[in-house]
């Protein structure tokens, strides 16, 4: 009977990994070898595909312009979160909890409905095709899932630590930047991460907003699949790139997985 | 119901333990009676949870062998050794009605149903639970839950054992007292062999006929309540036991008789002398210095008025101890002299209790 | 709990963030309302039309297809993801490496751009190229999702099997760890069986993260977009074109303003009053 249930989860672990290989399997070929036979690993071994990204600035520069907004938007969404948060956890005002449900519920928009007014609002504020432009808009989701993680956080830490600091003569923003922030680090690091990913995936609203300069990588490798010359080994090595943040993130926070999603909201 | 044998059990958490600091028991031999009810009362980390886990078979010891009325056990499934166990906080099925859940067992060893409507019945008279029966268990407070965890060890009538983990620590401090009672009670009236292991000395003193008191891993002492507060075996009983402690004073044997403070203390009977560098002490409750003219002096630091009694906190020779003065008597601040009563004053080497020298 | 106090300060530190959101939400949505009672003929030039295009889109065979499939997609989703994420989580280690391991290598998915996911799938289902689809060509079945609709639905259901049950799988597992050794204990002493110890101890006490888990699965199925956009773009034909995708043809595509308004809200209150649904429920449990 033990034996079954050690077989679930490897099972589940060879399945996830199956079209990941399959993926860097097809980076190291050449369209030849792929269009040509059907191989387990590759027959004839080749960096081209990688060459080419790391050298020709239409593929590279999509890597760099997808980190830069994911950065900007990850930021601007965390730094505008936390004093938010502490507001809903230490205070009691006017219309909080449903200005707090009416944050959460953006969360759950569909994308696709705000697709085309983001494109013309974009547009007439000049912003179209700018960092900036995708790190906003990505503000939509990701900072009432930071603020509802904070919140969550900073609910964990006692009044006393507040009022303490007020009698030691603390500032409001001294104390906050050099006694509260501290004392929620793991909250800051679980929000930073969740706003990272969420703005790291999504495609639709990127590539919306996006035509030429701040084009990301997942922009770029649309648009090769869909023109002619089917160039898989190129669109997989490009694929595998994308991967390495997201496996270095997990690699990082390994210890956090399981215990952050405990703490605070969850 | 059995009577219970614990032999030269010895456990480690660590797979291979070397030191004795890795052991988290050291050597326990024990025999709990058919019917008894025991206390196992000690500080947290004495070993008491990892004793109780090892004799309801959670938990396998490194060494040493368990036996349920002979026959050994001690490498036997929790659910073949036929015991009850109820834990710190309530552990009941919250989406079952009160009802189910006391009939969870007995429906699992296939009982008739009406035998277990009956023994449903019994039970939830006993423990005051019948109003409640078809409520969902979810919905009762935590001592009620706490009931449904007793009632569902009480439910079954083939129990050897039956085991409380700390019971009453997440219970309202105004409802511990009732509920200690009921548990007497219901020992009474159920007879079932019952460990009740728990760190406050009145739920062990008032619970139990005999305490065995653990401390770092061993069990220091094994008695009534009554010897434990009179006749301490070790340092820890007296210090432990009793509130205040007992006073432990390092002092000096002369003759088979202790000396403090250049007075020799008076016992029922001469101890066989000791010349060893091992720590000597002198054990006297607070109750039993009487303030006595004739005695030595010692300096009032602080009186504790605590209404039907004081605790005078006082000082000899840089050591503080506690008198205990009843109601009523006059206790000079200056020049207090008190003597010890010989009968209940003990001598203690590296903390354990030196008997006195038979009679000749 | 914290003790709060009023204080109608507290505004200015929210303020950033309704600014930000607002921006995001209010603006467009203003957009969308407007242009969803409105006709336009080019040139920004605009007719008030009512409630036209709503009526022309709830009762367009277009819409109700979409919606169908979507409904048929999200419950298929959440049948399977949610009992395979919880027996997952049932059988994975509890500490130790074999735990890390695990949940690292079952995050990985969730880190994956959506286009790269949808690429890698496309790349792995090709009918001689990739590993599955020559893996199943060559047992006998014919199988090509780039032409026959089974074969599109099939490969798209994996894919998100694929992409999210590692969600559910975390949650559960947090969920399962949060549970006390004690009540298995004293399941133990019940000698109660491995089934009852799951439908009387693990099932309830994962209610809250498996109400958490329904809700984000149930909402982020039924606003699909990215992923079978790159691997089917919607195809063979319309056998896969699901909400999202019809709306973003009619928004960007086609450009027809009103109907894609008049949908976009129409779909926004579907999910909306859903949310709302799923929250109200959530809410109550935590009460009890």
């Amino acid at each position: 009977m033990k034996r079954i249930t050690w077989l679930v989860p490897t099972l589940y672990i060879i399945f996830l990994m199956l079209p990941i290989y399959w993926l860097i399997n097809m980076s190291f070929k050449t369209t030849n070898e792929i269009l040509g036979t059907f191989s387990l690993w590759p027959h004839n071994f080749t960096l081209d595909n990688y060459i080419k990204i790391f050298t020709d600035r239409t593929w590279y520069q999509g890597y760099i312009n997808s980190i830069c907004y994911v950065v900007l938007n990850t930021l601007i969404s965390v730094t505008a979160a936390l004093p938010a948060a502490y507001a809903f956890s230490r205070y009691k005002f006017l219309g909080d909890k449903h200005l707090f449900f009416w944050l959460l519920t953006n969360r759950m928009a569909p994308p696709a409905v705000f697709a085309l007014p983001f494109f013309q609002l974009y547009s007439a504020s000049g912003l179209f095709d700018t960092y900036l432009a995708v790190a906003l808009a990505h503000c939509l989701f990701n900072i009432p899932l930071a603020v509802w993680i904070l919140e969550g956080f900073m609910s964990g830490v006692p009044r006393e630590l507040d009022e303490t600091a007020y009698v030691d003569g603390y500032s409001f923003w001294r104390f906050f930047i050099k006694i509260f922030l501290p004392s929620i680090a793991a909250g800051i690091g679980v929000a930073a991460f969740f706003c990272f990913m969420f703005s790291w995936v999504e495609l639709l609203l990127a590539k919306t907003l996006t035509s030429v300069e701040a084009k990301p990588i997942a922009a770029t490798m649309t648009r090769t699949a869909s023109t002619a010359g089917y160039e898989l080994g190129l669109l997989s090595a490009a694929g595998t790139l994308t991967i390495i943040p997201g496996a270095f993130v997990i690699y990082f926070v390994r210890n956090y997985i399981a215990k952050g999603f405990a703490l605070g909201r969850v | 119901m059995a009577k219970v044998r614990l032999q030269q059990i010895r456990h480690s958490y660590n797979a291979d333990a070397g030191e004795k600091t890795e052991y988290a028991l050291q050597r326990i031999n024990q025999v709990w009676e058919d019917g008894g009810a025991y206390a196992l009362l000690g500080p947290s980390g004495c070993g008491k949870t990892t004793l109780l886990n090892i004799v309801s078979g959670l938990l396998h010891p490194t060494e040493g062998k368990v036996f349920f009325d002979n026959l050994d056990m001690t490498l036997t499934t929790p659910d073949q050794r036929n015991i009850a166990q109820i834990f710190q906080f309530p552990v009941v099925y919250d989406t079952m009605t009160v009802r189910d859940n006391l009939a969870f067992p007995l429906r699992n060893r296939k009982m008739e149903p009406f035998e277990i409507e009956e023994r449903v019945k019994t039970v939830a008279e006993m423990l005051d639970l019948t109003a409640l029966l078809d409520k969902r268990a979810s919905g009762l407070t935590a001592d009620g839950k706490q009931k449904i965890s007793l009632g569902r060890g009480l439910v079954r009538s083939d129990v050897n054992i039956m085991m409380f983990d700390e019971p009453l620590t997440v219970i309202d401090p105004h409802l511990k007292w009732q509920l200690r009672s009921e548990l007497k009670q219901l020992h009474r009236r159920v007879g079932f062999t019952m460990v009740y292991v728990t760190h406050d000395q009145t739920e062990a003193l008032t619970f139990a006929d005999k305490v065995a008191v653990m401390f770092e891993g061993e069990v220091v002492q094994f008695g009534t309540p009554e010897e434990l507060f009179l006749r301490p075996n070790h340092t820890f009983v007296g210090h432990f036991i009793g509130s205040p402690g007992m006073n432990l004073l390092p002092c000096e044997l002369d003759g088979g008789f202790p000396v403090f403070a250049g007075n020799r203390i008076k016992l029922a009977a001469p101890i066989t002398q000791i010349n060893t560098n091992k720590k000597i002490e002198l054990g006297v409750r607070p109750e039993f210095i009487k303030i006595d003219e004739n005695g030595f002096s010692i300096k009032v630091n602080r009186i504790d008025d605590v209404g039907r009694y004081r605790i005078v906190k006082a000082e000899c020779l840089g050591q503080n101890f506690n008198v205990y003065v009843p109601e009523g008597l006059e206790i000079p601040t200056e020049n207090l002299r008190v003597s010890f009563d010989p009968q209940h004053t003990h001598v203690y080497c590296d903390g354990w209790l030196q008997n006195e020298k038979e009679p000749a | 709990m914290i003790e709060r106090i009023h204080n109608q300060k507290a505004w200015f530190m929210v303020l950033p963030v309704i600014l930000l959101v607002a921006f995001n939400a209010v603006i467009p949505l203003m957009t969308v309302v407007n242009y969803s009672v409105q006709e336009t003929f080019g040139n920004n030039v605009f007719f008030w039309e009512g409630l036209k295009w709503y009526e022309q889109v709830l009762h367009s065979e277009r819409f109700h297809a979409s919606m169908t499939r979507q409904i048929i997609f999200t419950s298929i989703i959440l049948l399977i993801e949610i009992p395979l994420g919880i027996a997952i989580a049932l059988t994975m280690p509890r500490k130790g490496l074999g735990a890390t391991l695990c949940l690292v290598l079952m995050s990985l998915p969730l880190l994956i751009p959506w286009n790269v996911v949808g690429a890698m799938w496309n790349i792995f289902a090709l009918p001689e190229i990739g590993f599955l689809g020559h893996v199943v060509n060559s047992m006998g079945i014919d199988y090509n999702f780039t032409q026959q609709p089974i074969s599109a639905w099939v490969t798209i259901i994996a894919m998100d099997v694929w992409h999210w049950t590692s969600l559910v799988v975390l949650l559960s597992y947090a969920g399962l760890s949060a549970i006390p050794e004690a009540f298995y204990h004293a399941a133990q002493i019940d000698t109660a069986t491995k089934w009852q110890i799951f439908r009387y101890i693990q099932l309830p006490k994962m209610k809250h993260v498996l109400t958490i888990a329904i809700l984000l699965r149930f909402m982020d199925s039924f606003m699909i977009y990215t992923e079978p956009f790159v691997l089917t773009g919607g195809g063979p034909g319309n056998s896969t074109t699901f909400l999202s995708i019809d709306l973003v043809k009619i928004a960007l595509g086609q450009f027809d303003l009103g109907p894609a308004a008049a949908m976009s809200l129409i779909y926004f209150l579907i999910v909306l009053l859903l949310c709302w649904v799923f929250y109200t429920l959530m809410m109550r449990n935590e009460a009890r």
